[in-house]
Protein backbone atom coordinates (compact mmCIF):
# COMPACT_ATOMS: atom_id res chain seq x y z
CA UNK A 1 0.00 0.00 0.00
CA UNK A 2 2.82 2.21 -0.01
CA UNK A 3 1.53 3.85 -3.41
CA UNK A 4 -1.74 4.72 -2.02
CA UNK A 5 0.27 6.68 1.01
CA UNK A 6 0.65 10.30 -1.03
CA UNK A 7 -3.20 9.69 -1.60
CA UNK A 8 -4.07 9.13 1.95
CA UNK A 9 -1.82 12.01 2.73
CA UNK A 10 -3.80 14.20 0.30
CA UNK A 11 -7.30 13.47 1.26
CA UNK A 12 -6.11 13.71 4.96
CA UNK A 13 -4.64 17.25 4.28
CA UNK A 14 -7.80 17.93 2.43
CA UNK A 15 -10.57 16.96 5.25
CA UNK A 16 -7.71 18.59 7.56
CA UNK A 17 -7.54 21.95 5.74
CA UNK A 18 -11.60 22.15 5.17
CA UNK A 19 -12.34 21.36 8.79
CA UNK A 20 -10.02 23.64 10.03
CA UNK A 21 -11.62 26.61 7.67
CA UNK A 22 -15.00 25.43 8.83
CA UNK A 23 -14.38 26.12 12.49
CA UNK A 24 -12.06 29.30 11.37
CA UNK A 25 -15.55 30.17 9.79
CA UNK A 26 -17.93 29.62 12.06
CA UNK A 27 -16.22 31.42 14.72
CA UNK A 28 -15.24 34.18 12.66
CA UNK A 29 -18.56 34.90 12.30
CA UNK A 30 -19.57 34.66 15.84
CA UNK A 31 -16.97 36.91 17.04
CA UNK A 32 -17.80 39.69 13.56
CA UNK A 33 -21.34 39.84 14.60
CA UNK A 34 -23.05 43.16 13.94
CA UNK A 35 -20.40 44.09 11.87
CA UNK A 36 -19.85 44.51 7.70
CA UNK A 37 -16.80 41.99 8.37
CA UNK A 38 -19.82 39.41 9.22
CA UNK A 39 -21.60 39.27 5.67
CA UNK A 40 -17.74 38.31 4.42
CA UNK A 41 -17.29 34.98 7.36
CA UNK A 42 -21.17 34.27 6.44
CA UNK A 43 -19.94 33.79 2.51
CA UNK A 44 -16.87 32.13 3.31
CA UNK A 45 -18.66 29.43 5.75
CA UNK A 46 -21.14 29.00 2.71
CA UNK A 47 -17.96 28.98 0.61
CA UNK A 48 -16.45 26.24 2.56
CA UNK A 49 -19.66 23.99 2.95
CA UNK A 50 -19.77 23.82 -0.90
CA UNK A 51 -16.13 23.20 -0.88
CA UNK A 52 -16.79 19.77 0.87
CA UNK A 53 -19.58 18.93 -1.51
CA UNK A 54 -17.20 19.51 -4.41
CA UNK A 55 -14.60 17.37 -2.52
CA UNK A 56 -16.95 14.36 -1.43
CA UNK A 57 -17.47 14.23 -5.34
CA UNK A 58 -13.74 13.90 -5.93
CA UNK A 59 -13.55 11.36 -3.48
CA UNK A 60 -16.31 9.52 -4.49
CA UNK A 61 -15.79 10.16 -8.28
CA UNK A 62 -11.96 8.54 -7.21
CA UNK A 63 -12.91 5.58 -6.27
CA UNK A 64 -13.79 4.53 -9.65
CA UNK A 65 -10.69 5.20 -11.47
CA UNK A 66 -10.36 6.66 -14.73
CA UNK A 67 -14.38 6.05 -15.07
CA UNK A 68 -15.22 7.47 -12.08
CA UNK A 69 -13.36 10.66 -12.78
CA UNK A 70 -14.17 10.60 -16.56
CA UNK A 71 -17.82 10.61 -15.24
CA UNK A 72 -17.39 13.06 -12.63
CA UNK A 73 -15.46 15.56 -15.31
CA UNK A 74 -17.90 15.25 -18.07
CA UNK A 75 -20.61 16.45 -15.40
CA UNK A 76 -19.11 19.20 -14.92
CA UNK A 77 -18.82 20.25 -18.66
CA UNK A 78 -22.47 19.50 -18.99
CA UNK A 79 -23.17 21.99 -16.35
CA UNK A 80 -20.58 24.13 -17.42
CA UNK A 81 -21.69 24.10 -21.34
CA UNK A 82 -25.35 24.77 -20.00
CA UNK A 83 -24.48 27.90 -18.21
CA UNK A 84 -22.67 29.27 -21.27
CA UNK A 85 -24.69 28.61 -23.80
CA UNK A 86 -27.54 29.92 -21.46
CA UNK A 87 -26.12 33.37 -21.37
CA UNK A 88 -25.08 33.52 -25.23
CA UNK A 89 -27.44 34.68 -27.44
CA UNK A 90 -28.20 31.76 -30.19
CA UNK A 91 -31.22 31.68 -32.37
CA UNK A 92 -33.71 29.17 -32.37
CA UNK A 93 -32.15 28.01 -35.49
CA UNK A 94 -29.16 26.64 -33.47
CA UNK A 95 -31.32 23.81 -31.54
CA UNK A 96 -29.93 21.01 -33.55
CA UNK A 97 -26.26 22.29 -33.63
CA UNK A 98 -26.81 22.77 -30.00
CA UNK A 99 -28.14 18.94 -29.44
CA UNK A 100 -24.71 17.69 -31.38
CA UNK A 101 -22.90 19.75 -28.79
CA UNK A 102 -24.72 18.25 -25.56
CA UNK A 103 -25.87 15.06 -26.18
CA UNK A 104 -22.67 13.55 -28.91
CA UNK A 105 -19.53 16.01 -28.63
CA UNK A 106 -19.62 16.49 -25.09
CA UNK A 107 -20.39 12.09 -24.25
CA UNK A 108 -17.96 11.46 -26.59
CA UNK A 109 -15.23 12.98 -25.48
CA UNK A 110 -15.20 11.97 -22.09
CA UNK A 111 -15.51 8.32 -23.82
CA UNK A 112 -12.46 9.13 -25.24
CA UNK A 113 -10.70 9.81 -22.40
CA UNK A 114 -12.92 6.36 -20.81
CA UNK A 115 -11.10 4.80 -23.71
CA UNK A 116 -7.49 6.32 -23.34
CA UNK A 117 -7.53 7.38 -27.51
CA UNK A 118 -5.65 10.00 -27.12
CA UNK A 119 -5.23 10.81 -31.01
CA UNK A 120 -8.86 11.39 -31.14
CA UNK A 121 -9.10 12.97 -28.18
CA UNK A 122 -7.06 15.64 -28.83
CA UNK A 123 -8.72 16.64 -32.22
CA UNK A 124 -12.28 15.75 -31.94
CA UNK A 125 -13.24 19.03 -31.09
CA UNK A 126 -11.15 21.48 -32.17
CA UNK A 127 -10.93 19.63 -35.62
CA UNK A 128 -14.05 17.49 -36.48
CA UNK A 129 -16.73 19.64 -34.61
CA UNK A 130 -15.25 23.09 -35.45
CA UNK A 131 -16.13 21.34 -39.01
CA UNK A 132 -19.01 19.45 -38.62
CA UNK A 133 -20.95 22.05 -36.55
CA UNK A 134 -21.07 24.98 -38.77
CA UNK A 135 -22.27 22.74 -41.65
CA UNK A 136 -25.09 21.50 -39.46
CA UNK A 137 -26.23 25.48 -38.76
CA UNK A 138 -26.05 25.78 -42.47
CA UNK A 139 -28.56 23.61 -43.28
CA UNK A 140 -30.99 25.55 -41.09
CA UNK A 141 -30.72 28.14 -43.64
CA UNK A 142 -30.62 31.17 -41.63
CA UNK A 143 -26.94 33.41 -42.15
CA UNK A 144 -28.51 35.87 -39.00
CA UNK A 145 -24.85 36.65 -37.60
CA UNK A 146 -23.51 32.93 -38.66
CA UNK A 147 -20.16 33.40 -37.96
CA UNK A 148 -20.73 35.49 -34.73
CA UNK A 149 -22.92 32.11 -33.72
CA UNK A 150 -20.92 29.33 -35.01
CA UNK A 151 -18.11 30.85 -32.86
CA UNK A 152 -20.20 31.20 -29.60
CA UNK A 153 -20.85 27.31 -30.15
CA UNK A 154 -17.10 26.56 -30.09
CA UNK A 155 -15.71 28.32 -27.93
CA UNK A 156 -18.38 27.12 -25.75
CA UNK A 157 -17.32 23.48 -26.62
CA UNK A 158 -13.90 24.33 -26.31
CA UNK A 159 -13.62 25.95 -23.03
CA UNK A 160 -16.16 23.75 -21.39
CA UNK A 161 -15.35 20.57 -22.37
CA UNK A 162 -12.10 20.21 -24.36
CA UNK A 163 -10.13 22.05 -22.09
CA UNK A 164 -11.92 20.71 -18.72
CA UNK A 165 -11.56 16.99 -20.55
CA UNK A 166 -7.62 17.24 -20.07
CA UNK A 167 -7.91 17.12 -16.20
CA UNK A 168 -9.14 13.39 -16.36
CA UNK A 169 -7.08 12.82 -19.52
CA UNK A 170 -4.33 12.93 -17.22
CA UNK A 171 -5.12 9.45 -16.31
CA UNK A 172 -3.94 8.28 -19.59
CA UNK A 173 -0.74 9.45 -19.40
CA UNK A 174 2.74 6.91 -19.01
CA UNK A 175 5.11 8.48 -17.13
CA UNK A 176 8.39 6.50 -16.73
CA UNK A 177 8.74 5.56 -12.76
CA UNK A 178 5.44 6.76 -12.23
CA UNK A 179 2.99 4.36 -13.46
CA UNK A 180 -0.55 4.09 -12.03
CA UNK A 181 -0.26 7.57 -10.16
CA UNK A 182 -2.19 9.99 -12.95
CA UNK A 183 -4.53 10.39 -10.49
CA UNK A 184 -1.91 12.16 -8.36
CA UNK A 185 -1.13 14.29 -11.05
CA UNK A 186 -5.30 15.11 -11.47
CA UNK A 187 -5.58 15.96 -7.35
CA UNK A 188 -2.32 17.83 -7.64
CA UNK A 189 -3.50 19.89 -10.97
CA UNK A 190 -6.67 20.75 -9.02
CA UNK A 191 -5.41 21.35 -5.69
CA UNK A 192 -3.13 24.11 -7.29
CA UNK A 193 -5.09 25.46 -9.46
CA UNK A 194 -8.43 26.37 -7.04
CA UNK A 195 -5.66 26.95 -4.20
CA UNK A 196 -4.23 29.44 -6.49
CA UNK A 197 -8.17 30.99 -6.38
CA UNK A 198 -8.47 31.04 -3.13
CA UNK A 199 -5.19 32.11 -2.08
CA UNK A 200 -5.70 34.95 -4.93
CA UNK A 201 -9.25 35.58 -2.62
CA UNK A 202 -7.73 36.26 0.33
CA UNK A 203 -4.86 38.03 -0.74
CA UNK A 204 -7.19 40.64 -2.13
CA UNK A 205 -9.78 40.81 0.50
CA UNK A 206 -6.56 41.45 3.27
CA UNK A 207 -4.60 44.04 1.44
CA UNK A 208 -6.00 44.16 -2.19
CA UNK A 209 -6.30 47.86 -2.95
CA UNK A 210 -5.31 48.39 -6.87
CA UNK A 211 -7.56 46.38 -9.18
CA UNK A 212 -5.61 45.15 -12.20
CA UNK A 213 -7.85 45.11 -14.72
CA UNK A 214 -10.73 47.55 -13.71
CA UNK A 215 -12.74 47.45 -16.75
CA UNK A 216 -13.35 43.49 -16.66
CA UNK A 217 -12.95 42.15 -13.08
CA UNK A 218 -12.95 44.91 -10.09
CA UNK A 219 -12.32 42.49 -7.39
CA UNK A 220 -9.05 41.44 -8.95
CA UNK A 221 -6.15 43.21 -7.56
CA UNK A 222 -2.76 43.11 -7.47
CA UNK A 223 -1.87 42.25 -4.31
CA UNK A 224 -4.25 39.56 -4.50
CA UNK A 225 -2.58 38.85 -8.03
CA UNK A 226 0.94 38.64 -6.49
CA UNK A 227 0.17 37.42 -3.45
CA UNK A 228 -1.62 34.74 -4.66
CA UNK A 229 0.12 33.35 -7.50
CA UNK A 230 3.56 33.74 -4.86
CA UNK A 231 1.87 31.45 -2.35
CA UNK A 232 0.18 28.87 -4.81
CA UNK A 233 3.40 28.31 -6.30
CA UNK A 234 5.13 28.17 -3.31
CA UNK A 235 2.22 25.23 -2.55
CA UNK A 236 2.84 23.63 -5.56
CA UNK A 237 6.19 22.69 -4.69
CA UNK A 238 5.82 21.55 -1.24
CA UNK A 239 3.57 19.11 -2.84
CA UNK A 240 5.63 17.73 -5.18
CA UNK A 241 5.58 14.58 -3.51
CA UNK A 242 2.43 13.96 -5.53
CA UNK A 243 3.99 14.14 -8.78
CA UNK A 244 7.37 13.38 -10.76
CA UNK A 245 8.57 16.67 -10.58
CA UNK A 246 11.58 17.78 -9.05
CA UNK A 247 11.30 20.77 -6.77
CA UNK A 248 12.74 23.67 -9.44
CA UNK A 249 10.19 21.77 -12.09
CA UNK A 250 7.24 21.50 -9.69
CA UNK A 251 7.64 25.38 -8.80
CA UNK A 252 8.29 26.68 -12.46
CA UNK A 253 5.30 24.36 -13.29
CA UNK A 254 2.82 25.92 -11.08
CA UNK A 255 3.74 28.87 -11.60
CA UNK A 256 2.71 29.04 -15.40
CA UNK A 257 -0.58 26.96 -13.96
CA UNK A 258 -1.84 29.29 -11.46
CA UNK A 259 -0.85 32.21 -14.51
CA UNK A 260 -2.99 30.23 -16.72
CA UNK A 261 -5.55 29.74 -14.00
CA UNK A 262 -5.11 33.99 -13.51
CA UNK A 263 -5.38 34.28 -17.49
CA UNK A 264 -8.79 31.82 -17.52
CA UNK A 265 -10.39 33.86 -14.64
CA UNK A 266 -9.92 37.29 -16.18
CA UNK A 267 -10.81 36.09 -19.89
CA UNK A 268 -14.37 34.33 -18.37
CA UNK A 269 -15.24 37.54 -16.61
CA UNK A 270 -14.86 39.52 -19.86
CA UNK A 271 -17.21 37.37 -20.91
CA UNK A 272 -19.75 37.79 -18.26
CA UNK A 273 -19.06 41.67 -18.22
CA UNK A 274 -19.95 41.95 -22.02
CA UNK A 275 -22.95 39.56 -21.24
CA UNK A 276 -24.28 42.13 -17.76
CA UNK A 277 -23.85 39.09 -15.44
CA UNK A 278 -21.97 38.85 -12.48
CA UNK A 279 -22.07 35.20 -12.45
CA UNK A 280 -22.70 31.89 -14.60
CA UNK A 281 -25.34 30.28 -12.45
CA UNK A 282 -26.11 29.48 -9.05
CA UNK A 283 -25.20 25.49 -9.11
CA UNK A 284 -22.37 26.05 -6.68
CA UNK A 285 -23.98 28.33 -3.50
CA UNK A 286 -21.47 30.77 -2.37
CA UNK A 287 -19.20 30.52 -5.42
CA UNK A 288 -22.09 31.25 -8.10
CA UNK A 289 -22.25 29.17 -11.15
CA UNK A 290 -20.25 26.18 -12.25
CA UNK A 291 -18.48 27.83 -14.77
CA UNK A 292 -17.40 30.49 -12.08
CA UNK A 293 -15.52 28.03 -10.15
CA UNK A 294 -13.49 25.96 -12.97
CA UNK A 295 -13.07 29.12 -15.28
CA UNK A 296 -9.11 29.21 -13.91
CA UNK A 297 -8.92 25.16 -14.44
CA UNK A 298 -10.10 25.69 -18.07
CA UNK A 299 -6.99 27.49 -19.08
CA UNK A 300 -4.84 25.68 -16.66
CA UNK A 301 -5.70 22.01 -17.25
CA UNK A 302 -4.83 21.79 -20.89
CA UNK A 303 -1.00 23.72 -20.53
CA UNK A 304 -0.22 21.00 -17.67
CA UNK A 305 -1.41 18.20 -19.75
CA UNK A 306 1.03 18.98 -22.02
CA UNK A 307 3.59 20.11 -20.24
CA UNK A 308 3.58 16.55 -18.32
CA UNK A 309 3.17 14.69 -22.12
CA UNK A 310 5.41 16.67 -23.83
CA UNK A 311 8.83 16.46 -20.78
CA UNK A 312 7.89 13.80 -18.79
CA UNK A 313 6.20 10.41 -20.95
CA UNK B 1 -50.85 4.98 -8.74
CA UNK B 2 -49.01 4.49 -11.87
CA UNK B 3 -50.48 7.72 -13.13
CA UNK B 4 -49.06 9.87 -10.20
CA UNK B 5 -45.75 8.23 -10.56
CA UNK B 6 -45.30 8.78 -13.98
CA UNK B 7 -46.31 12.60 -13.93
CA UNK B 8 -43.84 13.20 -10.72
CA UNK B 9 -41.25 11.43 -12.25
CA UNK B 10 -41.99 13.38 -15.76
CA UNK B 11 -42.07 16.28 -14.05
CA UNK B 12 -38.65 15.65 -11.90
CA UNK B 13 -37.48 14.84 -15.30
CA UNK B 14 -38.59 18.19 -16.81
CA UNK B 15 -37.39 20.36 -13.77
CA UNK B 16 -34.04 18.93 -14.58
CA UNK B 17 -33.67 18.95 -18.31
CA UNK B 18 -34.54 22.61 -17.69
CA UNK B 19 -32.58 23.41 -15.07
CA UNK B 20 -35.17 25.52 -13.26
CA UNK B 21 -34.36 28.04 -10.96
CA UNK B 22 -38.12 28.58 -8.84
CA UNK B 23 -38.90 32.01 -7.65
CA UNK B 24 -42.03 33.10 -5.72
CA UNK B 25 -43.09 36.19 -5.03
CA UNK B 26 -46.63 35.16 -4.10
CA UNK B 27 -47.15 32.48 -1.30
CA UNK B 28 -46.84 28.79 -2.52
CA UNK B 29 -48.69 27.10 -0.18
CA UNK B 30 -51.81 29.30 0.25
CA UNK B 31 -55.10 27.67 0.17
CA UNK B 32 -57.17 29.82 -1.96
CA UNK B 33 -57.92 29.14 -5.52
CA UNK B 34 -55.46 30.13 -8.36
CA UNK B 35 -55.23 30.12 -12.07
CA UNK B 36 -51.73 30.62 -12.91
CA UNK B 37 -51.25 31.93 -15.97
CA UNK B 38 -48.02 32.02 -18.43
CA UNK B 39 -46.70 32.84 -21.51
CA UNK B 40 -46.38 29.47 -23.76
CA UNK B 41 -43.64 28.64 -25.74
CA UNK B 42 -42.99 25.14 -25.41
CA UNK B 43 -44.48 21.87 -25.02
CA UNK B 44 -42.64 21.54 -21.24
CA UNK B 45 -44.71 24.67 -19.82
CA UNK B 46 -47.31 23.42 -18.15
CA UNK B 47 -45.32 20.51 -16.98
CA UNK B 48 -42.75 22.56 -15.57
CA UNK B 49 -44.93 24.59 -13.59
CA UNK B 50 -47.36 21.70 -12.79
CA UNK B 51 -43.60 20.75 -11.33
CA UNK B 52 -42.69 23.94 -9.62
CA UNK B 53 -46.09 23.67 -7.18
CA UNK B 54 -45.33 22.65 -4.06
CA UNK B 55 -46.30 18.98 -3.77
CA UNK B 56 -49.32 20.06 -1.93
CA UNK B 57 -50.36 21.91 -4.53
CA UNK B 58 -49.96 19.70 -7.41
CA UNK B 59 -53.12 17.20 -7.06
CA UNK B 60 -55.27 19.80 -6.78
CA UNK B 61 -53.75 22.13 -10.13
CA UNK B 62 -55.20 21.68 -13.32
CA UNK B 63 -53.17 22.33 -16.44
CA UNK B 64 -55.70 23.58 -19.12
CA UNK B 65 -54.92 22.00 -22.36
CA UNK B 66 -56.10 21.91 -26.08
CA UNK B 67 -58.48 18.74 -26.85
CA UNK B 68 -57.62 18.58 -30.76
CA UNK B 69 -54.10 18.14 -29.59
CA UNK B 70 -54.17 15.98 -26.49
CA UNK B 71 -57.03 14.06 -26.95
CA UNK B 72 -55.32 13.27 -30.73
CA UNK B 73 -53.31 10.18 -29.66
CA UNK B 74 -54.06 7.20 -27.08
CA UNK B 75 -50.17 8.69 -25.45
CA UNK B 76 -51.21 12.16 -25.26
CA UNK B 77 -54.51 11.33 -23.65
CA UNK B 78 -52.75 9.04 -21.12
CA UNK B 79 -50.33 12.15 -20.17
CA UNK B 80 -53.18 14.60 -20.07
CA UNK B 81 -55.00 12.35 -17.11
CA UNK B 82 -51.92 11.93 -15.03
CA UNK B 83 -51.46 15.63 -15.26
CA UNK B 84 -55.45 15.78 -14.36
CA UNK B 85 -55.25 18.01 -17.16
CA UNK B 86 -58.44 20.06 -18.31
CA UNK B 87 -58.65 19.46 -22.21
CA UNK B 88 -60.81 22.14 -23.73
CA UNK B 89 -62.03 22.67 -27.26
CA UNK B 90 -60.36 26.10 -28.28
CA UNK B 91 -61.38 28.28 -31.64
CA UNK B 92 -64.85 28.62 -32.09
CA UNK B 93 -67.18 28.50 -29.00
CA UNK B 94 -70.33 27.17 -28.92
CA UNK B 95 -73.11 27.41 -26.92
CA UNK B 96 -73.43 23.71 -27.04
CA UNK B 97 -69.84 23.22 -25.38
CA UNK B 98 -68.24 26.60 -23.62
CA UNK B 99 -64.52 25.83 -22.33
CA UNK B 100 -65.51 28.06 -19.37
CA UNK B 101 -67.80 25.41 -18.35
CA UNK B 102 -65.11 22.56 -18.38
CA UNK B 103 -62.85 24.89 -16.41
CA UNK B 104 -65.44 25.73 -13.72
CA UNK B 105 -66.57 22.25 -13.51
CA UNK B 106 -62.75 21.00 -13.43
CA UNK B 107 -61.99 24.09 -10.25
CA UNK B 108 -65.16 22.57 -8.10
CA UNK B 109 -64.41 24.50 -4.69
CA UNK B 110 -61.03 23.83 -4.21
CA UNK B 111 -58.67 23.51 -6.65
CA UNK B 112 -56.68 25.68 -9.31
CA UNK B 113 -55.93 25.93 -12.77
CA UNK B 114 -52.54 26.62 -15.61
CA UNK B 115 -53.86 28.09 -18.19
CA UNK B 116 -51.62 29.51 -21.33
CA UNK B 117 -53.95 32.77 -22.25
CA UNK B 118 -52.18 33.20 -25.36
CA UNK B 119 -53.86 30.47 -26.91
CA UNK B 120 -50.86 28.88 -28.77
CA UNK B 121 -47.25 28.38 -28.22
CA UNK B 122 -45.47 31.56 -29.42
CA UNK B 123 -42.18 31.71 -31.00
CA UNK B 124 -40.08 34.08 -29.37
CA UNK B 125 -39.47 35.77 -25.77
CA UNK B 126 -42.05 37.92 -26.59
CA UNK B 127 -46.23 37.11 -24.80
CA UNK B 128 -48.92 37.59 -27.37
CA UNK B 129 -52.59 39.10 -27.30
CA UNK B 130 -54.35 37.20 -24.16
CA UNK B 131 -57.46 35.55 -25.04
CA UNK B 132 -60.57 36.21 -23.13
CA UNK B 133 -61.11 33.30 -21.17
CA UNK B 134 -59.10 34.65 -18.30
CA UNK B 135 -61.30 37.73 -18.03
CA UNK B 136 -64.99 35.25 -18.49
CA UNK B 137 -62.99 33.09 -15.94
CA UNK B 138 -62.85 36.12 -13.21
CA UNK B 139 -66.09 37.38 -14.12
CA UNK B 140 -67.66 33.83 -13.16
CA UNK B 141 -65.73 33.25 -10.15
CA UNK B 142 -64.35 36.40 -8.30
CA UNK B 143 -62.72 34.09 -5.72
CA UNK B 144 -60.09 32.93 -7.86
CA UNK B 145 -56.78 35.12 -7.49
CA UNK B 146 -54.78 35.26 -10.73
CA UNK B 147 -51.10 34.89 -10.53
CA UNK B 148 -48.97 35.77 -13.53
CA UNK B 149 -46.37 32.58 -14.21
CA UNK B 150 -43.13 33.71 -15.74
CA UNK B 151 -40.88 31.05 -18.18
CA UNK B 152 -37.86 32.38 -19.07
CA UNK B 153 -35.41 30.44 -21.70
CA UNK B 154 -38.06 27.73 -22.30
CA UNK B 155 -38.60 29.27 -26.44
CA UNK B 156 -34.78 28.21 -26.74
CA UNK B 157 -35.18 24.88 -24.51
CA UNK B 158 -37.61 23.36 -26.86
CA UNK B 159 -38.40 25.64 -29.49
CA UNK B 160 -41.99 24.98 -31.21
CA UNK B 161 -41.38 22.14 -33.91
CA UNK B 162 -38.60 20.85 -32.14
CA UNK B 163 -38.51 17.30 -30.59
CA UNK B 164 -35.49 16.94 -28.77
CA UNK B 165 -34.53 19.74 -25.83
CA UNK B 166 -31.56 21.25 -25.57
CA UNK B 167 -30.75 21.27 -21.65
CA UNK B 168 -30.56 24.99 -21.06
CA UNK B 169 -30.85 26.90 -18.01
CA UNK B 170 -34.49 28.44 -17.27
CA UNK B 171 -35.86 30.80 -14.55
CA UNK B 172 -39.88 30.15 -13.28
CA UNK B 173 -41.57 33.27 -11.58
CA UNK B 174 -44.39 33.04 -9.63
CA UNK B 175 -45.22 37.02 -9.70
CA UNK B 176 -47.76 38.87 -7.04
CA UNK B 177 -51.56 37.53 -6.81
CA UNK B 178 -53.82 39.98 -8.18
CA UNK B 179 -57.88 39.99 -8.20
CA UNK B 180 -60.68 41.24 -10.85
CA UNK B 181 -62.08 44.30 -9.63
CA UNK B 182 -65.98 44.09 -9.67
CA UNK B 183 -66.78 45.55 -12.84
CA UNK B 184 -63.85 46.01 -14.48
CA UNK B 185 -63.59 45.91 -18.22
CA UNK B 186 -62.42 43.18 -19.93
CA UNK B 187 -59.83 44.93 -22.13
CA UNK B 188 -58.52 46.66 -19.08
CA UNK B 189 -58.35 43.00 -17.50
CA UNK B 190 -56.53 41.16 -19.93
CA UNK B 191 -53.71 44.67 -20.28
CA UNK B 192 -53.57 44.26 -16.78
CA UNK B 193 -52.72 40.60 -16.97
CA UNK B 194 -50.77 40.69 -19.61
CA UNK B 195 -48.72 43.96 -18.14
CA UNK B 196 -48.41 41.59 -14.65
CA UNK B 197 -46.78 38.70 -16.40
CA UNK B 198 -44.69 41.12 -18.91
CA UNK B 199 -43.54 42.74 -15.95
CA UNK B 200 -41.95 39.48 -14.43
CA UNK B 201 -38.99 39.08 -17.63
CA UNK B 202 -36.99 41.97 -16.31
CA UNK B 203 -34.44 40.39 -14.60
Amino acid sequence: MTAATPLVSFWSGIGAALSVATLAGWAGARLAEGRPACATFRDAVERIHSWWLMCAALFIAHLFGTTGMATLFGFVSFLALREFITIVPTRLSDHRTLLYAFFIFTPLQYALVGMRWYGLFAVMIPVYAFLFMPLRTVLRQDPARFLERTAMVQWALMVCVYCVSHVPALLMLRIPGYEGRGMDLAFYLILVVQMSDILQYIWGKLIGRHPIVPAISPNKTWAGFLGGIASATLLGGLLRGLTPFSLPQALGISLLVTLMGFAGGMTMSAIKRDRGIKDYGRAIPGHGGTLDRIDSLCFAAPVFFHLVRYYFT
Amino acid sequence: MTRALAAEGLAWLCRAVCGVSVQWLCDPFARTQRVYFANHTSHLDAVLIWGCLPHCQRRRTHPVAARDYWDAAPVRRWLSEAFGAVLIDRGSISSRRNPLDDMERALGNEDSLILFPEGTRGDGPDCGRFHSGLYHLAMRRNCLEFIPVHLRNLNRIMPKGEFLPVPLISQVTFGPSMRAEPGVAKTAFLDGAKDALESLSQP
